[in-house]
């Protein structure tokens, strides 16, 4: 690791700061993220709220107690996903090329951006949790349980962002991490995010089943709709730690490739 | 100018459109597949909705496609403004307007090539959404289906010229198909009316656009009406006057 431990938490703290100042000045990139998923939960609540009278459905006070997971997932995602356009247009810019030349470690700045990330997924979890409050939907597991929420979905919101940040140190380019936008809906359409797994149509069904999405949203909605599950809570961290694995992995590849070949 | 050199401009705007989609057929892509990705999805994750009391069809495939049918119409209008937008930053329209082309000639050529534009996504989607069970229309029911996609191709391309004059800027293209979204999605879309709950009840029974979804499903889910056409015509040639005069008030202020 170029420079010692003191200089690159200096540096993963200052392209952190950076990160969630440019998320949070400019709402255009505010806006996806938070507005779209909030008003996609409006409008499934007010269109599919009568999935609840449907006999094998869940237990639950209202459809929005079941689907403020779902959003909170989805805005990670969206969070992710607009982390890695940044970091690629950092690279299309030339930012991180000088970032490269200085005597910091490289990965300091995958991580740095991947504060800036996290930042975000803990705004979207309060901002749903308010929602939800707002709204009438109980959290059953107790302010402990919002707690548990926020701390998953800022965890949910990293293991994106590394994924995000993957494709971009890959590509190099705005437009190709933009142009995945329409992925997120398939991998969450394919998972529990929106209807109980056992109420989903083939071939979703099954695809669901094995999604690590599922056991993310699962974990996070089953401190919504019922007391603390250490299981599906340990489900939940374990496929975060799988994506985040992956997603760290996948970016320490793709910067070694691209210092390789010479930014 | 005359009507053939008015005519001439449209169908040269109407070329370069299409030579955008033929030259640079990955910028394209999203916009075809997100509406048939949104109503697989939608489908795999709605579709026992069919069971609950009091829904007008067994399969939800034929319920859901008009509506998608919409949305890609809304993305096709929606990426008229970006390109709009494009165009003005990089000063192309500036050229275009100083040209002695008329303003409402301009704005013809942009939102009539949106219109055919959106017969791709929206051929893409009925040959997924045929071969995947949903009901045969009639050639009827496909024809009034197709004429009001087109015509909400017109209303969101309106609508995006709007917002790229505003803004001219292409970092308001989320506000461009954000806006159609709402329209469309704030309707019978996912539900009959009488399912829906809450705001979206309310909302839905009073948005024009309910009437054009519901006449362009006829044919999905049942039989075709005049009954049931003509409010929904009725209600898409409102739309897109309104959004027309916003446009072209947007254009003939860009030169002031």
């Amino acid at each position: 690791m170029t420079g010692g431990f003191v200089t690159n938490a200096r540096v993963v703290a200052a392209l952190g700061r950076r990160a969630t100042r440019q998320t949070f000045r400019r709402p255009q990139l505010m806006a996806p993220i938070l507005i779209f998923p909030t008003l996609l939960l409006a409008i499934q609540v007010g269109g599919a709220g009568r999935a609840v009278d449907l006999p094998q459905f869940p237990e639950v006070n209202g459809f929005l107690d079941f689907m403020i997971a779902g959003a909170m997932v989805q805005a990670t995602m969206l969070a992710g996903n607009s982390g890695g356009i940044a970091l690629a247009l950092d690279i299309e810019m030339g930012f991180t090329d000088r970032l490269l030349a200085a005597p910091i470690s490289r990965f300091a700045i995958v991580l740095g951006r991947l504060v800036g990330t996290a930042a975000l997924g803990a705004v979207t979890a309060i901002w749903f949790l308010a929602i939800a409050l707002i709204f009438g939907a109980h959290i059953e597991g107790g302010v402990g349980g919002a707690l548990l929420i926020v701390l998953l979905v800022t965890l949910c919101a990293i293991a994106f962002g590394s994924i995000g940040a993957a494709i971009a140190l890959r590509s190099g380019s705005a437009s190709v991490v933009q142009g995945l936008f329409p992925l997120v809906f398939v991998i969450l359409f394919l998972s529990t995010a929106f209807f109980p797994g056992n109420l989903l149509l083939e071939p979703a069904r099954s695809v669901a089943e094995w999604n690590p999405l599922s056991f993310i949203v699962d974990g996070v909605r089953d401190l919504v709709i019922s007391t603390f599950s250490g299981t599906q809570f340990a489900e939940g961290i374990a496929a975060l730690a799988l994506l985040g694995a992956a997603g760290l992995g996948m970016s320490a590849a793709a910067m070694r490739g691209r210092v390789r070949r010479g930014g | 100018m005359t009507l053939a050199a008015d005519l001439a401009t449209i169908r040269a705007l109407m070329r370069r459109a299409l030579n955008e989609i033929l030259r640079v057929p990955g910028a394209a892509i999203p916009g075809v597949l997100a509406p048939t990705i949104f109503f697989l999805g939608l489908t795999a994750v709605f579709g026992n909705l069919t069971l609950l009391p009091g829904f007008t069809t067994e399969s939800y495939q034929s319920f859901l496609i008009p509506v998608s049918l919409m949305q890609g119409a809304g993305f096709t209008g929606a990426a008229t403004g970006v390109n709009l937008a494009r165009d003005i930053e990089q000063g192309w329209f500036d050229r275009l307007v100083a040209s002695p082309a008329p303003r409402p000639v301009l704005l013809a050529g942009l939102v009539a090539s949106a219109s055919f534009r959106s017969l791709i996504p929206a051929a893409m989607l009925l040959i997924v959404g045929f071969s995947l069970g949903a009901h045969w229309p009639g050639p009827g029911g496909l024809a009034i289906a197709l004429l009001i996609t087109m015509g909400m191709a017109i209303v969101a391309a309106a609508w995006g010229t709007t917002i790229a004059l505003k803004f001219k800027t292409q970092s308001a293209s989320p506000l461009m198909q954000a806006g159609m979204l709402l329209l469309i999605l704030t309707t019978t879309a996912y539900a009959p009316l009488e399912l829906l709950t809450g705001w979206l009840q309310e909302v839905a029974r009073y948005n024009p656009v309910t009437q054009i979804v519901d006449a362009a499903r006829q044919g999905f889910v049942g039989s075709v009406t005049w009954g049931e056409t003509w409010p929904g015509l009725l209600a898409l040639a409102g739309l897109a006057a309104l959004l027309l005069a916003l446009a072209l008030r947007g254009m003939r202020r860009i030169a002031d």
